[in-house]
């Protein structure tokens, strides 16, 4: 066989795969927001923004990103950098750490619904130290506050362990000599890590952000075990288009908007954080 | 860290009160992980009365109820077969057409190669369970609509960029020269790899295949939105999340959570590695 088809031959399979179930579904998903009938149409757009579900949904799920992703990126930073300096238990440590990224956005509403409901761990530990005297139902209208902070809470629970994932193994990259040498020009730790961890860690930085980013937009499991329909957000709402209401048209257009913002934010984080050219470690 | 015995004895104090916060966040930070863990496993190992008692014990009295009610709710545990069986789906599919693609990017220089890597991490930019929309309305066309290849299919696209990405790092890991010094003995292209590359990267492949099994045994949107009768259990949870009552959500979500920590620790020693490369 010839050597130069190979590589070929070997990316055929995926390429043909996302072709067909990447590509065309979203040419697809396109094609039913933009059409009803036969003719082209905005009339999907129209009504999906005019519904005044919209507006509420948009918020919250920008609420909820703004509140969580900045909180995951400090908290996987300071992860990362404690486990960096640890000598013995490092693994141990790392590994309890990382459980969440194994844990589905489901089982993590699940698990803090534990903690949050009228009779959970929460309510009986505050009945139990004798600060309220009878079980205060968090999970309900009447308390927007605590669902929304039940959420944000699962959210950063579950998902900063992949955000963690990504700088462990960025900071890993970066050369030990440029540590050793700034301390002995006296760098301060907090010098050190403003002056050569983050700069150097601009790579996996984008990565995780990005991930993070989308996946934040993403949110739906969680919300839906923690909050009910008390909460909606997008992706709850296509749901709901798509099932309740079976109207594809107005799932699609929505999906499309969520795929606009997720792309729009993957363009800014590549942007903000792009390395200059030939600066790789 | 014996170095805080070597060190300049001017403030001791500091540093002491340094270290003991240190080991007080990581402690702190563990138990940010393990203490809701454990407040699901003391819900779960509880009677469905004592779950829906109040105040809660602190402490599991290890009741299987919970369980046995799960286990006996209807169409629980053919969801449960449905997502075992859809995720082994995925894994296979995911690792056989990743995996060469991933050898590829490591041993060849080809024209379209940066489109190739542009297109797989592109994927990984979008919210992919969206397009489950557009393929439902396909799969009743193909018939491939309510069945276990079809949502296995789905998921593939989301495992895919990662099987890629990783074995994508872990052919880097292994020197072309052990490939090379095969072919001089006698082994064709294929030989080699099967003789010497495949036995030094199988751990690696069975980490990566672990990560795709997860990755569908998790995903929640398209599996309902895919599905109707052949529910996987997420799908079954979030359906029934309504109206079901609280010991059934526990110990699905326990259910859900098990092989999760089961596989984070098989994998625990490629995670890094894995994440190093595929960040470049």
């Amino acid at each position: 066989m010839d050597a130069r088809l190979l590589p070929y031959l070997l990316i055929l399979p995926v390429t043909l795969f996302l072709g067909v179930f990447f590509i065309y579904p979203f040419v697809l998903v396109a094609q039913q927001a933009f059409t009803i009938g036969a003719g082209f149409t905005l009339e999907n757009f129209r009504e999906v923004t005019s519904y005044w579900k919209f507006s509420i949904s948009l918020k919250n799920t920008f609420l909820l990103a703004l509140a969580v992703v900045p909180v995951q990126l400090a908290l996987s930073l300071l992860m990362a950098t404690m486990v960096n300096r640890m000598g013995k238990g490092r693994d141990l440590v790392l590994y309890v750490w990382t459980i969440p990224l194994g844990i589905s956005d489901l089982a993590a509403g699940i698990i803090w619904l534990a903690i949050f409901e009228q009779s959970g761990f929460l309510n009986s530990m505050m009945t139990g130290l004798g600060v309220t005297d009878q079980p205060v139902n968090f999970l309900s209208y009447q308390n927007p506050v605590t669902v929304f902070v039940a959420i944000m809470l699962a959210e950063i629970w579950r998902a900063t362990a992949i955000m963690l994932v990504i700088i462990v193994a960025g900071i890993g990259l970066i050369p030990k000599e440029y540590y050793e040498a700034a301390e002995v020009f006296g760098a301060s730790p907090w010098k050190r890590f403003v002056k050569i961890t983050l700069p150097l860690l601009r790579p996996s930085l984008q990565t995780a952000l990005i991930l993070r980013v989308v996946l934040a937009f993403e949110v739906f499991a969680v919300v839906v075990a923690l909050g009910g329909t008390l909460f909606p957000v997008l992706m709850g709402e296509i749901y709901t288009y798509q099932f309740d209401l079976q109207n594809g048209g107005n799932a699609a257009a929505l999906a499309l908007i969520v795929l606009g913002i997720s792309l729009v934010f993957t363009l800014v984080i590549l942007r903000a954080l792009r390395v200059p050219k030939g600066a790789t470690i | 860290m014996t170095d805080a015995t070597l060190d300049i004895p001017a403030a001791p104090s500091t540093r002491k009160a340094g270290r003991t916060l240190y080991v007080a966040a990581v402690t702190l930070l563990i138990a940010w992980v393990l203490v809701p863990l454990y407040f699901l496993l003391v819900n779960t190992l509880s009677s469905p009365e004592t779950v829906n008692s109040f105040p809660k014990p602190f402490v599991p009295e290890f009741d299987l109820g919970s369980l046995r009610f799960f286990a006996g709710f209807q169409g629980m545990l053919s969801a449960l077969g449905n997502s075992i069986l859809v995720a082994v789906l995925t894994m296979t599919i995911s690792i056989a057409i990743g995996a060469p693609a991933g050898y590829a990017l490591s041993r060849f220089d080809f024209r379209s190669k940066e489109l190739f890597r542009l297109l797989i991490l592109l994927t990984r930019a979008f919210p992919l369970p969206l397009l489950a929309l557009p393929l439902a309305v396909l799969f009743i066309r193909t018939g491939l609509d309510d069945t276990a290849i079809g949502l296995a299919l789905v998921h593939t696209t989301l495992a895919i960029p990662f099987a890629v990405l990783i074995t994508f790092s872990l052919f880097s890991g292994i020197p072309i020269e052990l490939e090379e010094a095969a072919w001089t003995l006698g082994c064709t292209r294929f030989t080699a790899f099967t003789k010497v590359v495949l036995p030094l990267i199988l751990p690696g492949i069975t980490a990566s295949a672990i990560f795709a099994f997860v990755i569908s045994w998790n995903e929640v949107f398209a599996a309902a939105v895919l599905t109707i009768e052949n529910r996987t259990l997420p799908a079954f949870l979030l359906q029934t999340l309504a109206e079901s009552p609280m010991h059934l959500k526990f110990a699905g979500g326990f259910i859900l959570v098990v092989p999760a920590l089961i596989f984070i620790f098989a994998v625990r020693k490629y995670l890094f590695a894995m994440w190093g490369i595929a960040n470049r």
